[in-house]
């Protein structure tokens, strides 16, 4: 048996590369189907609080504060305020977009919740708190219910909507 | 009644970025010796194992819980995991802590890890998720707005984030256990880092760690080992929705609640003056001074002054993150158990280079997801 390398000779396996792969199916149920349901119609739809009297897009079919059922859907407008955001710099696994990219709280005009949203046709460092933006929507034909049917964000072009009006939101 | 709890053993690994020497199992059973040595234990005497982790595609490894059973000496006995994102290891500990207040338990052995070499947590936190843009880019992409938000909220100068970075880099010169060791750390090296999530640096970022931390917890007629026991005069776990409309994610409600219950279990009315050193889970700079607000060290909007006075410093009147933090080590499930593993340290008088002398009373905090979960504890060199 002499002159064999063993398994001690060779010393621990350090690693071993074992990928993953995972396509799953979601069921967005009842409410979170009116919002895609609008997305396909080029449109934001959301859901007001019948206690609390909030709007949230989009809305899962209950008020989180008021555990109530959200039944009146409410129409949002296509244009809204940056809250906050940040420049995304950092390269990763898994990434879709073009770095360095804009990732902002919007928040809709008639929405009480903001959400999260691409920001493009601004230089990365003319991006601020309060600026107005408004939806840009893929061509008619390609709408899907889903949220890739909205592109991105850009200026609206309207004056920056005053700290006042969104620090509640933050 | 509740029954008297105390940390009587406490172990963790050296935390780096890779520790390709050892398997999980491997990394788990070093922080477990040491806590169970550090107590003068054996597997034997532990009654019941308690053990968190981060979400289990942080490392590919599906219900990691199963397969570490027989490497925690856990065959035939109660064990279980628990799973609160980045609080884990504090929510972890405090699960254990309750099997001993219950009077179910007399000795449990806690464990939190993470290898995050094993796969990729920033992939993992940037899934695609079918109601979002794919936009998220990791922890820090997610809570670098609610950072930039903080900044206009309070007025805080932009150099207060790198004060806390260059803080808390020079208390972990002081931990031998620390991940990051940057003994030429200062302003201009954070400075000069890359810019990941404007408006947070690299230098302002936790590192990726692999490593492990432990804890054995008993109750009164059950203390041992060489070092005096910390006892926990406060424990309280508190969550909020991820999303709700009016939700302040600078100083979440779930954060404060959860201080106000400990606080009161504890007969702390002014935490300032009655903590003597305090751990708190602070993965990006800027959470120190949000931290300090939401914790009640001071009032809204202040929380960046007493950083910038050096308040929080080694040297300062309320000491925080003296062990370097999750700045300096970020084994993300163990991150939280770290922070109430070390002012178990600091109140065992058994910190080394890095124990604030006198400290007889010291709070714990973590906070996971999207700063939804929160746990702390407070212990003390007293008896309750
Ligand atoms: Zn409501």
């Amino acid at each position: 048996m002499s002159g064999q390398t063993t398994a001690e000779d060779l010393g621990p396996v350090t690693t071993l590369a074992t990928p993953i792969r995972l396509d799953f199916e979601f069921t967005p149920g009842v409410a979170q189907s009116r919002f895609l349901r609008g997305l396909e119609k080029g449109r934001f739809v959301g859901q007001r609080c019948p206690t609390c009297g909030k709007v949230y897009v989009p809305s899962r079919g209950s008020c989180p504060t008021d555990g109530v059922p959200t039944t009146e859907d409410v129409d949002l407008a296509n244009v809204g305020t940056v809250t906050t955001y940040c420049v995304v710099n950092v390269p990763f696994a898994g990434q879709s977009i073009e770095i360095p990219y804009i990732c902002a709280q919007v928040l809709l005009d008639g929405a009480d919740i903001s959400f999260m949203g691409l920001i493009q046709q601004i230089p990365t460092d003319e991006i601020r708190m309060g600026l107005r933006v408004e939806a840009v929507w893929v061509e008619p034909e390609e709408l899907t219910p889903s949220l890739a049917s909205v592109r991105y964000f850009r200026p609206s072009g309207e004056p920056d909507a005053d700290y006042e009006t969104y620090k509640d939101y933050l | 009644m509740a029954e008297r709890c105390a940390v009587i053993g406490v172990g963790q690994t050296h935390h780096k970025s890779k520790r390709n020497d050892v398997s999980i199992a491997g990394l788990v059973r070093e922080a477990a010796k040491m806590a169970l040595a550090d107590a003068d234990l054996t597997w034997t005497d532990i009654d019941a194992v308690v053990i968190g982790k981060a979400p289990d595609m942080f490392e590919g490894n599906m219900m990691p819980e199963l397969y570490l059973a027989p490497a925690l000496g856990a065959v035939g006995k109660p064990m279980f995991r628990v799973h609160t994102a980045g609080s884990v290891g504090g929510s972890t500990s405090l699960v254990a802590a309750h099997l001993i207040s219950s009077g179910i338990h007399k000795r449990v052995l806690t464990v939190a890890y993470e290898k995050q070499s094993d796969s990729d947590a920033m992939w993992a936190l940037s899934v695609p998720q079918p109601f979002a843009a794919p936009l998220l880019a990791g922890a820090g992409g997610y809570f670098a707005p609610h950072i930039r938000a903080y900044m206009r909220r309070s007025g805080a100068p932009e150099y207060i984030g790198r004060m806390v970075a260059v803080k808390d880099r020079i208390n972990a010169l002081r931990n031998p256990y620390a991940h990051l060791h940057l003994p030429d750390i200062d302003m201009k090296m954070v400075e000069d880092s890359m810019m990941l999530w404007d408006p947070l640096r690299y230098l302002e970022a936790c590192p990726s760690s692999d490593g492990a931390a432990a804890m054995v917890l008993a109750a009164e007629d059950s203390i041992s080992g060489s070092y005096p026991p910390a006892w926990i005069h406060g424990m309280a776990m508190r969550s909020e929705p991820t999303m709700f409309a009016g939700r302040d994610q600078v100083n979440p409600q779930a954060g404060r609640d959860c201080s106000a219950d400990v606080y009161a279990q504890a007969g702390i009315t002014n935490p300032r003056a009655e903590i003597d050193v305090a751990e708190v889970y602070v993965p990006f700079s800027w959470y120190e001074p949000m931290w300090l607000e939401n914790l009640g060290f001071c009032d809204l909007g202040d929380g960046w002054k007493l950083t910038e006075a050096g308040a929080t410093a080694f040297e300062g009147d309320i000491p925080w993150n003296t062990s370097g933090g999750v700045l300096s080590s970020n084994p993300i499930g163990a991150s939280g158990m770290l922070r109430f593993l070390e002012v178990a340290m600091q109140v065992r008088g058994q910190a080394g280079e890095h124990q604030i002398d006198g400290a007889r009373r010291a709070l714990g905090q973590a906070y996971g997801g999207g700063s939804q979960f929160f746990s702390m504890w407070v212990v003390s060199s007293d008896k309750p």
